[in-house]
């Protein structure tokens, strides 16, 4: 047997604010580096893009095909609201690709706690309830949820909370899937079958469903957002 | 049944549960295969729409796997953070 299976969240520091405890967890700390390391990329690439090149080569390169290829994405669902969501977008693409793929850093990610996946799905759930009042108004926001018949008044309510739920189990659960079997597979085999193996684990586990789940993440996002917006 | 207390009966059968909840990866995986395959012949028939077909693709399989992601949740829940402990 190898080692225990480890992938709770610790909690590391412990603070006391008004009479409350409150924890600095892995989640925090894996936090801070993926922020540092976000902010660190964006002063690069912003330094790199005052001197740009007609041909663009190194990171202009992957900035400008980064950008255009997420333009592309917004453009194709939310047509001519995109100017508006494209930044949004961007940044949490960004933050949850780098979530997502930070398992392979030896990382615990930190979509694998339901508090930031939560928090996630809450801003869009903000975004697009704030985008059906302004569409509709006060009174035309009421309406549509008595649509078709007023009977149906709860289930429009629940329909309408469903969606932050469903999209913040989905990543959450995702991720923390593959964070349990990589845990057990590095924690239950002998020593010897972690060497080299675990490679195809990571690319599957942690980049690709980790890109897929970013992708379905985002485009989610922009669907419930466009579905409120006026036409 | 003597020596079994109430919290390792507790224990026995919330692995037993989350087992159990585990069986909602059936749905999912038969949803999302028929989508891969619709999705296949799809490009198919029409290699021009890859691009359309494989992130309609990606969005209605992401749809599908909610209710097994439900399931895992719960078996989640039930092995490492167990509710029903505390009511005893």
């Amino acid at each position: 047997m190898g080692q225990e299976v480890d992938f709770m969240i610790h909690g590391y520091l412990k603070l006391n604010f008004f009479g409350s405890d409150v924890y600095i967890t892995t989640t925090h700390v894996c936090l801070c580096i993926i922020c540092l390391t976000l902010i660190a990329l964006g002063l690069v690439v912003s330094q790199k893009m005052k001197h740009a090149k007609a041909v663009p080569d190194g990171i202009q390169n992957v900035a400008e095909f980064y950008v255009e290829m997420l333009d592309g994405m917004v453009k194709g669902s939310m047509f001519r609201h995109w100017g508006k969501y494209a930044n949004y977008i961007l940044t949490i693409f960004m933050f949850i690709l780098f979530s997502n793929i930070s398992g392979i850093f030896g990382l615990r990610p930190p979509t694998a706690d339901y508090c930031v996946t939560l928090t996630l799905a809450l801003i869009t759930f903000a975004v697009i309830q704030f985008n059906a009042f302004r569409t509709n108004g006060a009174f035309g926001y009421l309406k549509s949820l008595t649509q078709p018949i007023p009977l149906l008044f709860p289930i429009n309510v629940i329909g309408e909370i469903a969606t932050p739920v469903s999209l913040s189990l989905r990543l959450f659960g995702n991720i923390m899937g593959g964070t349990v079997m990589l845990a057990l597979y590095y924690g239950l085999l002998p020593k010897l079958a972690t060497l080299g193996i675990p490679v195809f684990l990571h690319v599957y586990l942690d980049i690709f469903s980790g890109a897929i789940q970013t992708y379905v993440f985002c485009m989610l996002s922009m669907v419930f957002i466009n579905d409120k917006l006026p036409e | 049944m003597d020596g079994i207390t109430g919290k390792a009966l507790i224990l026995a059968c919330s692995a037993i549960g989350a087992g159990l909840a585990m069986i909602a990866g059936i749905g999912p995986g038969v949803g999302q295969g028929i989508a891969a395959g619709h999705g296949a012949s799809a490009v198919g028939r029409n290699p021009g729409a890859k691009g359309d077909i494989t992130s309609t693709m990606l969005l209605g399989q992401a749809v599908a796997e909610t209710t097994g992601l439900y399931g895992l949740v719960i078996a989640l829940i039930l092995l490492f953070a167990n509710p029903l402990i505390g009511k005893l």
